[in-house]
């Protein structure tokens, strides 16, 4: 049976130290746009740790909820592209196939969790980090779309892997970069279709829930939503 | 006024075709030079990249939809209205058709170049064309974007056909006039005509067969583009009442520009003894209807809106009722329905100058109608961390008012080129109906009977 990827973050553990986001940048190549078109909105962050705070100081609440790419099963941004560059792969994933772009920017006005990400200019990187650029991520030029892939280049590494060594994948063996990096482990990733891995058991635990379920996008990240956030107002 | 002779007619109204005065080249000129002002900008946006506009995340849309939904709409002047005045044998429509007719084919090329020009990587659009290709993949049928491209380029062709068929016999009759290269150009635009029975005959049949194929045509064009937007989840997009909204909409303004520029003709051409006040009075209570008809849209979606108090759509409601965006909402109730409503409603006002006053606020509100569809809800969609604003760059500011400028260009080129009142029309109108070379004399009179 195919794989069916899916991810779980429990919002319990996230203490908002966006390790994922730089990991993130470092891992996909996502160029930094530069303090003036950061101000513009303009950054480009496939995964970014919204912040949301209820209560006045010092009786503050805080809360922090990565936002990534939810690959979701019904995913708006994918008919509307004209030219197939978002795209339905056959492990689930919501592709995103840079070379068919021609950067209509339909996808990303689609996406109710605006998180698809367009290249205003060409990529640049300042000095050294033209470096360490990641040669099994392509990198994305002046006028296409981009976004969260759940780390395919890692998932693609781990199947051969597994194919060449005549074994199953294991449970836990495929990490993006994001999940890697979280020092809380947060973010647990793997196979929805398997039963037994430890993203289906807490995606069918009696905490999960979805981000946006109502409009009805069938997304592939399920979120533990925190519990002192909504426990008792004396807590 | 005494009664028009078919010489008279045929006189004043190949006169523009005469040559140009040197108030017309320096306004050319000056037009033409605010069009090269856009090209350019577009060009530095090609060279650059995207980013020079004022576009972000989550704004990916702003001035260049806008404009490109504001000029499809404004296409809905003239094959729709003259198609429907043709069909419903208005003998008042004779002096009006290619006016508007006119008006569709710039406005519809206008609005179709937005697309390209909004494109991340605009050299790649004719991707959209569905051939076999290298690639080996079709356009995605699904998508919203490809019926906007098939819809707009069969209203495009359908319009040029409605438009250049009933001018061919005008073309013969310049041709009969003119001699040397004129009358070789003249005479290859007049497709061989000589007034022949049988041509008459298949010209009355063609323009009724495209009369009634083109109106069909029309309304799909703005329910397609509507549904760019009602095909996607983002509040207040998502609508069953986009479809008609646009499309009363679209004729809105496309009546409106149609007055603006029968206004400026009128003037301009001195035609003065052709396009009469009733024809504005006519027009201008069919912006009436439209008007109404609009406020009662308007009306319908944000009361359903207000009641449904969904929490995706509530934010982009209240934006733009009293927040950042309600000065642009309340400027676009008073242009589109609390300034011309009242105008065109009192006949002492609904005068040459009270219409194109009504017209020229019905525009202006019409493009903020677009603006306002757009950006708040972009901008106010779902996750209030990932909320955005929009400013457009002096890039979308040129290239907009480069269109407007474009637009009248292409105008005044055209009014010297062919006339821009069917002249054989007219003609038919003084033999078909002896009563019509009244209405076009003393129209008041005839309206008293």
């Amino acid at each position: 049976m195919a794989h069916n990827w899916g991810m779980v973050i429990d919002l319990d553990r996230c203490t908002g130290c966006e390790a994922c986001v730089v990991a993130c940048h470092a891992e996909n190549n996502i160029s930094t746009v530069g303090q003036e078109q950061a101000a513009r909105s303009r950054a480009k962050h496939w995964i970014r740790v919204e912040r949301y705070y209820e209560g006045e100081f010092p009786d503050v609440k805080v809360k922090f909820q990565p936002v990534l790419c939810q690959q979701c099963d019904a995913a708006p941004c994918e008919p509307v592209c004209p030219t197939f560059a978002s795209y339905h792969t056959s492990e689930g994933l919501n592709g995103q196939i840079y070379n068919r772009c021609i950067g209509t920017r339909y996808c990303a006005n689609a996406c109710p969790y605006n998180v698809r990400f367009f290249n205003f200019y060409n990529p640049v990187w300042d000095k050294p980090l033209n470096l360490q650029l990641n040669p099994d991520v392509s990198v994305r030029s002046v006028g296409v779309m981009e976004k969260c892939t759940f780390c395919v280049q890692r998932i693609k590494a781990g199947e051969i892997q597994a194919a060449a060594e005549k074994r199953e994948l294991k449970d836990g063996e495929i990490k993006p970069a994001c999940v890697q990096s979280c020092p809380t482990n947060a973010m647990v990733w793997g196979d929805l279709n398997d039963p037994e891995s430890e993203a289906s058991r807490l995606a069918n635990s009696s905490r999960a829930t979805k981000l946006l379920a109502e409009v009805g996008t069938r997304p592939k990240v399920t979120y533990l939503p925190r519990d002192s956030w909504h426990g008792t107002e004396n807590a | 006024m005494a009664q028009k002779t078919p010489e008279q007619i045929t006189d004043d109204l190949l006169r523009p075709l005469s040559g140009i005065s040197g108030r017309y080249a320096l306004s050319a000129a000056f037009l033409a030079g605010i069009v090269v002002a856009a090209l350019a900008a577009f060009m530095w946006q090609v060279y650059a990249g995207l980013g020079v506009s004022g576009l972000r995340t989550p704004v990916f849309w702003g001035f260049y939809i806008t404009d490109f939904v504001f000029w499809i709409g404004l296409s809905h002047a003239g094959t729709l209205i003259s198609a429907i005045l043709r069909l419903a044998n208005a003998t008042w429509r004779r002096p009006v058709t290619r006016c508007a007719e006119v008006i569709t084919v710039f406005a519809l090329s206008i609005g179709a170049a937005f697309p390209v020009i909004h494109l991340g990587r605009p050299w790649l659009a004719f991707w959209l064309f569905p051939y076999p290709s290298e690639r080996g993949i079709w356009p995605n049928i699904r998508s919203p974007l490809l019926w906007d491209f098939f819809a707009i380029n069969t209203y495009l062709i359908s319009s040029v056909t409605f438009l250049v068929l009933p001018i061919v016999p005008d073309m013969a009759l310049v041709r009969d006039r003119a001699a040397g290269w004129k009358k070789r150009i003249y005479g290859a635009l007049a497709l061989g005509w000589t007034g022949t029975p049988k041509q008459w005959h298949r010209l009355e049949t063609a323009m009724h067969i495209m009369a009634v194929a083109v109106i069909p045509v029309a309304v799909s064009v703005h329910s397609i583009v509507s549904w760019d937007f009602a095909m996607a989840p983002v509040p207040m997009w998502h609508s069953t009442i986009f479809a008609p909204y646009f499309v009363c909409g679209a004729i809105f303004s496309g009546i409106a520009a149609l007055i603006l520029a029968m206004a400026l003709l009128r003037k301009f051409l001195h035609l003065e003894e052709y396009l009469l006040p009733i024809h504005f009075e006519n027009l201008g209570k069919l912006l009436l209807v439209m008007s109404l008809l609009w406020f009662y849209f308007v009306f319908a979606e944000r009361l359903t809106t207000w009641y449904g108090n969904g929490s995706g759509e509530m934010p982009v409601f209240w934006t733009t009722q009293h927040g950042s965006y309600s000065p642009l909402f309340w400027a676009m109730v008073f242009c589109n329905f609390l300034i011309p409503a009242p105008i065109l409603a009192i006949k002492q006002l609904r005068t040459i100058t009270g219409t194109a006053i009504a017209s020229f606020t019905v525009v202006v509100g019409m493009w903020l109608e677009r603006f306002l569809i757009i950006v708040p809800s972009l901008s106010h969609k779902y996750l209030t961390y990932s909320w955005g604003t929009y400013r457009p760059t002096w890039v979308e500011i040129t290239i907009t008012v480069g269109t407007f400028c474009a637009m009248a260009l292409l105008y005044m080129i055209f009014s010297k080129l062919v006339p821009i009142i069917s002249i054989w029309e007219l003609k038919a109108g003084l033999q078909q109906a002896p009563n019509h070379a009244r209405i076009i004399a003393e129209p008041d009179e005839v309206r008293a009977d």
